[in-house]
């Protein structure tokens, strides 16, 4: 096998997953439409003191893109897995990691970077400042292929399960945490006017341990969800 | 030589008959050690100038905490000798052992929170420490959870284990980002062996305590794994043999 080979077949998966998103275009918006909701629901419950939201919100943007995150993490392997075309995947000459690697490249783009562009107005509506909220999308930018890399393995492990939903928050939370505190700490020390790099540093070492580690155990875990 | 010790220990029926002997001698031992450890603790050990008597909750809570961090490794060990070997006997230790380590971070948690109140004046405050050991209770209850959701009990195994060893791959990096997040726990003050900042009187006691609770959990792993591998074994012919001699 030609390594030409093996990055067409990284590219055709992502591609026919990019396709059949955009097949099924309103379901995309579902993740986004509770993200920016979630982030609504705080001003109403701890009302709206504009200092207090300033502070909480590079917090609460992150808590809720890893919920909106966690909530459409389900369907990266979910409809492959019921119509059998992950079996066909897992029989192909290509190593299932690098597959794996596609469909969560795929998956991220259809549900990272919507986030990532949504969030300049919603801090915008916190009144952060301009420079804050370019630290902000750094760390979504960085942060969010960490959260679906993660949230791949736990998904590959329960899609076998029908009940698998609410195992799958409890499964992949607690991974998400180093995410959440560099993520919020670098937004938090930039709004205080100090300096980010180390927080950036390291969730972009973050990422890459992410991207290399991660899609063997999704693959693992995908072949035992199959046997 | 000691592979093939391995092998022959791996194999359900010799290690039923072997652990069903063990049994007794390990809990006499973890009687005297629990005894000993408890009389040098609570009596001969003299009380803090700062602390009082209250420190003598880290003959519960300082052991409880390090077996809550000993047993997930074991269990991820376990899990991956049991994902790479296909020895059941892996994968029922590595099962078996979730949620007993469960037990001793939620111990940990309890009484770190009840030394809490008397010495910092809150029950439970976001503190490095605590907060990596309430999410080591996360991930066991993870565990525990994937494991009680998958029906078959070998597919259930392997996906623990998957789990397991990305959970330890994770501990670290969890550890040391919630440490840099926020501290005000106390330094640790025994793992400095050349010159440990805690007295000798009270850390002889503490190593025995700390001594009773790994064969605690030896015995109740072994009952656990017994208890499991009968469950498993349903109906095989060694099984029987054992149960018809009684």
């Amino acid at each position: 096998m030609t390594p030409d080979s093996l990055s067409k077949a990284f590219f055709s998966v992502v591609r026919r997953d990019l396709l059949l998103a955009y097949r099924h275009r309103a379901e995309l918006i579902n993740p986004l439409a509770f993200f920016v909701m979630v982030v609504t629901m705080f001003p109403l419950a701890v009302g709206a003191d504009v200092e207090l939201l300033r502070r909480i919100a590079p917090g609460v943007i992150w808590v809720a893109a890893l919920l909106a995150s966690l909530l459409s993490m389900d369907a990266i392997f979910r409809s492959d897995f019921e119509d059998g075309s992950l079996e066909l995947m897992v029989m192909t000459p290509h190593p299932l990691s690098v597959l794996v690697l596609a469909k969560v490249t795929a998956h991220w783009l259809l549900s990272g970077v919507p986030l990532l562009l949504v969030s300049p107005l919603l801090a915008v509506m916190f009144d952060i400042e301009s420079d804050v909220i370019s630290v902000l999308l750094i760390t979504l930018l960085l942060g969010t292929p960490v959260l679906s890399l993660i949230g791949a393995i736990a998904v590959a492990l329960t899609v076998g399960l029908r009940k698998g939903g609410v195992l799958l928050a409890i499964l992949v939370l607690p991974l998400y945490v180093p995410v959440l505190i560099f993520a919020s700490g670098a937004v938090d020390a930039a709004a205080s006017g100090l300096p980010v790099s180390g927080q950036l540093y390291m969730m972009s070492a973050m990422l890459f341990l992410a991207i290399t580690l991660t899609p063997w155990p999704t693959a693992a875990a995908l072949k035992m969800s199959l046997s | 030589m000691i592979m093939r010790f391995l092998h022959k220990f791996s194999s359900p029926p010799y290690f039923y008959s072997i652990s069903g002997r063990l049994l007794p001698w390990l809990t006499v031992l973890f009687l005297a050690l629990l005894a000993y450890g408890l009389y040098g603790g609570l009596v001969t050990a003299p009380a803090d100038y700062q602390q009082g008597d209250s420190f003598r909750i880290i003959y519960v809570h300082v052991p409880a905490a390090w077996m809550s961090m000993f047993i997930y490794v074991v269990m991820a060990v376990s899990g991956a000798i049991g994902l790479i070997w296909r020895i059941k006997l892996a994968e029922i230790v590595s099962i078996s052992s979730a949620p007993i380590g469960a037990s001793f971070t939620l111990l940990a948690l309890i009484t770190g929170s009840l030394w809490g109140k008397p010495m910092w004046g809150t029950w439970w405050v976001w503190d490095a420490r605590l907060t990596s050991e309430l999410i080591l209770l996360f991930l066991y209850l993870g565990v525990i959870g994937l494991y009680s959701a998958i029906e078959d009990n070998r597919t259930a195994s392997r996906a623990v284990a998957i789990l397991a060893l990305v959970g330890v791959v994770n501990i670290p990096i969890i550890h040391y980002s919630v440490e840099w997040w926020s501290s005000l726990h106390q330094g640790p003050t025994v793992t400095k062996f050349a010159k440990p900042s805690i007295h000798i009187d009270m850390l002889i006691p503490l190593l025995v305590m700390a001594g009773a609770f790994k064969v605690y959990y030896a015995i109740a792993l072994l009952l656990r794994c017994r208890n499991e591998l009968v469950q498993r074994e349903q109906g095989s012919r060694w099984l029987d043999e054992i149960l018809e001699n009684k």
